[in-house]
């Protein structure tokens, strides 16, 4: 079951799989978009998909797919033309060529040809064997033992769900001006689901995973014994939960996963599309103060292994760490090539696609908060009454108004500065332009969460990260049930 | 089923027997896609698209495996097929694995008007023009029309072939259309967006552009001036599309997968009353010309009208042939073949219309949340707890009287299904999932 792809240099992956060699590309971008766009590309992808599911201690679920395409696009002032196919032959990509330049090409372009700033792309992760081709027994194997540590951690586990993964994504992209940068992607995902009953009382809890790293990082210090003692944690915990307070309250995030404050309440509203559009509740904010002095919030494609990381952009532009909001002032958005050429800023390294079938998109990479000094339990100390929130399920944003929410799916009450009772999830609620005004304290714990992240927008889905200290919200509303 | 497409899955699936694969079955889809937007009168993207896919799953014995591909060339599917049946010599053996009987299977497909074939293909420029002309009549609605995230003209044509290594294959073709608009009101420094949209199996069904440009602009203006409301326990109405989404949470609890697991809010609630007694959900997938028909479920197997819940009880599962047998009952005909395996879909799922029209059950109301807007995904479907962020407008002695944002709506989904006192009589399948406006006596709204 091993394919030999992982081994191979984007640029003779292609041409040797299909004929479809760099040269060819620039051909093609040259007779049908040169002179006449001003900015065109042609992106190659070959994926390949593999998922392993583990269930009541079976594997009940094995499959793998391959997808491969190509999307050629023309950008002509703020207009895009974009056509895509999945048969790699030439007349097709000369077609997609044809059709994405008669698109952008209606108004008459300017005769344009952007040249786009060219860094050196990085190398953040080159793996001595990659997750997809390490041997399907040894994947099996973990999954069973992550079954048996799962229901060894609690006896009210009554069900355990096991899934594993791993994917490889190889991309060449070739543009107008004549360059060609390509990637291979790694990429692996575990999760443990647990159910527990207790008294005719179920409860779900879950726990995960990964980044663009070897199956071997799952062995490292007994990760997988971690993942499945916490899902099995996770599950029994809310068996005793209380139901969650409702309205305005003090709220302590976590350190980690629950940086998806970030993505929601501010991340969103810093991408390139949206500002250009006059359309984010951020438009026109650079400069501004958004954000209490004790917050910096940083966005960086470029930390080794990690899930949301990514050596060049799906743009061929190198990724960087780009700071969003630096001591509470805003310092600029996270930008692909068109919405930076429209804004007159530079690309910033963002611009993602989920797949060839798709345009590129400004999104995030890896969102953080920089630590702060507070000690995360004097943080705690300091609330009379309150929520203390670890962990989180998904999270939803309204650009325009500002609104967002993310909703706890473990949290605590605190009283007296003390941390009490599980209490059921809950979805917070806030405003993006001001809830980062309500920062009071920032923990000396900086995390970046376990890999798990998935950002959708458009329609698209990615990989993404977060990370976030301990830190203190004042006034956030909480989406509880008691009253 | 065109000759090439049966070709093709007849040979992947001999390949598979002839590698050793006891029993298979095959999926391809076939589509063409045109999407237009159009932001502020100008042209923003235009996407040409064409793909193809073949999901396939094979059966060593008990044991299975799933393999798909979007490249069909010969050696790219004998590899697919090589891989499959070498995975399912890996995977466990499993009891109630297996393809459905064949004397199960459909043996006519019925003919449910899901491809248009009305007039000639519009060229780009007019599919262009319905977008511009959509948006045109949002941003000329209002002055406070401000601003557009854009409008977007959309069709897609498909293929659809199932073929089982017993020798049965049969297709259909769809088509479908859909126009979307979503402009930005703006007042004093505060902005709100919101959007209309209309989508169809036919082009000449798709509502006039004009009208859903000013729908839209009417939904953005409502929102403009809105405010958090104290936190409190009241009445809350849901619009159509919000009531739709919680329909969406019954049927994911009353799913196979979700039930087998014991995951489910609705596990072991068979025949047991799970709402109010005027509440009827209906599973639909032979309405002509509906967005969510097809002739036959992702295992071959006829669609059928199937009633989830009847006057309150809950009288049917969604099963595939899979988690039927698993939970000792059999298929409902709700398999669903996106991406490579076999999950549970619906078709048109519906709640059915009551007597009461929407301005009556708003008048009913002294205190309350109109809900037109949710976000977030705090629905835990294993107790039915619900928590999502909400926007609408606030209900003061009858009477829509201003905007909320930024609260929460909570409860539990059944316990908001019990506590459903009112359902509007505006039931109209707009998309695969409708509900008419419905009234939930008390929930938490959580806001200052």
């Amino acid at each position: 079951m091993t394919d030999k792809v992982a081994r191979t240099r984007p640029e003779s992956f292609f041409s040797d799989r299909f004929n479809v060699t760099p040269g060819l590309m620039e051909r093609l971008l040259g007779n049908n978009l040169a002179g006449r766009v001003d900015d065109a590309d042609i992106y190659l992808e070959y994926r390949i998909n593999e998922e392993l599911v583990l269930e009541e201690n079976v594997v009940k679920k094995a499959s793998r797919h391959v997808s491969q395409g190509a999307g050629v696009r023309a950008q002509s002032g703020a207009r895009t033309g974009y056509a895509h196919t999945d048969d790699l032959a030439i007349q097709n990509l000369e077609e997609a060529a044809r059709q994405a330049r008669a698109i952008a090409d209606r108004s008459g372009g300017s005769g344009v040809i952007a040249v786009p700033g060219r860094g050196r792309p990085h190398d953040l992760y080159t793996l001595a064997e990659a997750p997809i081709v390490t041997e399907l027994t040894r994947k099996l194997d973990l999954l069973r033992k992550i079954d048996a540590a799962c229901r060894a951690a609690d006896p009210r586990v009554a069900q355990v769900i096991v899934s594993l993964t791993s994917e490889e994504v190889v991309m060449l992209i070739a543009t107008a001006s004549g360059w060609t940068v390509g990637d291979v992607r790694p990429l692996t995902r575990l999760n443990v689901t647990a159910i527990a009953e207790e008294g005719g009382k179920r409860e779900i809890g879950g726990f995960g995973g990964g980044g663009r790293v070897p199956f071997d990082f799952y062995l490292e210090a007994e990760r997988w014994k971690r993942f499945a003692t916490e899902a099995a944690r996770q599950a029994t915990l809310k068996l005793s939960a209380v139901d969650a307070p409702a309205g305005a309250m003090t709220v302590v995030l976590g350190p980690g996963w629950p940086g998806i404050l970030l993505h929601e309440a501010i991340g969103h509203g810093l991408e390139g599309d949206f500002n250009r559009k006059g359309v984010s509740a951020f438009a026109g904010r650079v400069g501004q103060k958004v954000a209490s002095e004790l917050v910096t919030v940083v966005d960086d494609g470029t930390i080794a292994n990690r899930r949301g990381s990514l050596n060049v952009d799906d743009e061929g532009t190198p990724t960087r760490r780009n700071v969003l909001i630096e001591n509470g002032i805003l310092r600029g958005y996270m930008q692909d090539r068109l919405n930076a050429r429209l804004m007159g800023d530079a690309a910033t390294g963002n611009g993602r696609r989920e797949s060839y079938a798709h345009p590129p998109l400004p999104r995030m990479t890896n969102t953080f908060m920089l630590a702060g000094e507070d000690d995360p339990r004097d943080i705690l100390r300091s609330v009379k009454h309150g929520l203390y929130a670890v962990n989180f399920g998904g999270g939803q944003v309204d650009i325009t108004s500002g609104k967002f929410v993310f909703s706890a799916s473990e949290a605590y009450l605190i009283e007296d500065g003390q941390v009490t009772k599980p209490v059921k999830g809950a979805t917070l609620i806030g405003n993006g332009p001001d809830a980062l005004t309500r920062v009071s304290r920032v923990g000396h714990d900086l995390a970046l969460d376990e890999g798990v992240g998935t950002c959708g927008k458009d329609g698209q889905s990615v990989p993404v990260g977060v990370g976030l200290p301990t830190i203190r919200l004042d006034g956030i509303t909480v989406g509880g049930t008691a009253v | 089923m065109s000759e090439v497409d049966a070709t093709l899955l007849t040979d992947v699936l001999r390949r598979a027997t002839a590698r050793g694969a006891t029993a298979a079955d095959g999926f391809l889809i076939e589509e063409q896609s045109f999407s237009a937007s159009v932001r502020l009168g100008q042209v923003d993207t235009v996407t040409h698209s064409r793909e193809q896919r073949l999901a396939l799953r094979v059966f060593a014995g008990r044991a299975s495996a799933a393999a798909s591909t979007s490249d069909l060339s010969r050696e790219s599917l004998e590899r697919v097929v090589d891989e499959a049946t070498a995975l399912a010599r890996v995977t466990s053996e499993d009891p109630h694995a297996g393809l459905p009987d064949p004397s199960e299977l459909i043996e006519r497909v019925p003919e449910l008007e899901l491809e248009d074939h009305e007039g000639s293909e519009p060229t780009p420029e007019e599919k262009i023009e319905l977008a511009r002309r959509a948006e045109a009549a949002a941003l000329a609605a209002d002055p406070r029309i401000t601003n557009s995230e854009g409008a977007e003209y959309f069709d897609r044509r498909a293929r659809y072939a199932y073929a089982t290594s017993h020798g049965f294959a049969r297709g259909y073709s769809t088509s479908s259309f859909g126009l979307t608009v979503s402009p930005v009101a703006s007042k004093d420094g505060e902005m709100q967006r919101d959007a209309w949209y209309t989508y169809t199996r036919r082009r000449r069904a798709l509502e006039d552009a004009e009208s859903v440009g000013r729908t839209a602009a009417a939904r953005a203006l409502r929102r403009l001036g809105a405010r958090k409301v104290k936190t409190t326990e009241v009445p809350v109405i849901f619009d159509p599309d919000t009531a739709a989404s919680l329909l969406r949470s019954v049927a994911g609890a009353a799913s196979g997968p979700s039930l087998y697991r014991r995951a489910s809010f609705l596990f072991e609630r068979l025949g047991t009353r799970i709402a109010a007694p005027t509440v009827t959900i209906v599973d639909d997938g032979l309405l002509p010309g509906a967005l969510g028909s097809r002739p036959f479920d992702g295992e071959g197997l006829a669609t059928r009208r199937t009633v989830l819940v009847g006057e309150g009880t809950l009288e049917s599962y969604l099963l595939d042939t899979y988690s039927g047998r698993k939970l000792g009952l059999v298929s409902t005909h709700h398999a669903s073949r996106d991406g490579a395996g076999v999950s549970v879909g619906t078709n048109n799922l519906m709640l059915l219309a009551g007597p009461t029209s929407p301005e009556e059950l708003i008048g009913s109301v002294k205190s309350g949340l109109y809900v037109t807007e949710l976000i977030g995904f705090g629905i835990n479907g294993v107790t039915g707890d619900y928590s999502r962020g909400a926007a609408g407008l606030w209900i003061e002695d009858g009477r829509l009287a201003f905007p909320v944002e930024e609260v929460t709506v909570a409860g539990n989904l059944l316990e908001m299904l019990d506590r459903i006192d009112g359902i509007g009589n505006d039931l109209v399948l707009r998309d695969r999932v409708a509900a008419p406006t419905l009234k939930i006596a008390r929930m938490v709204v959580a806001g200052d």
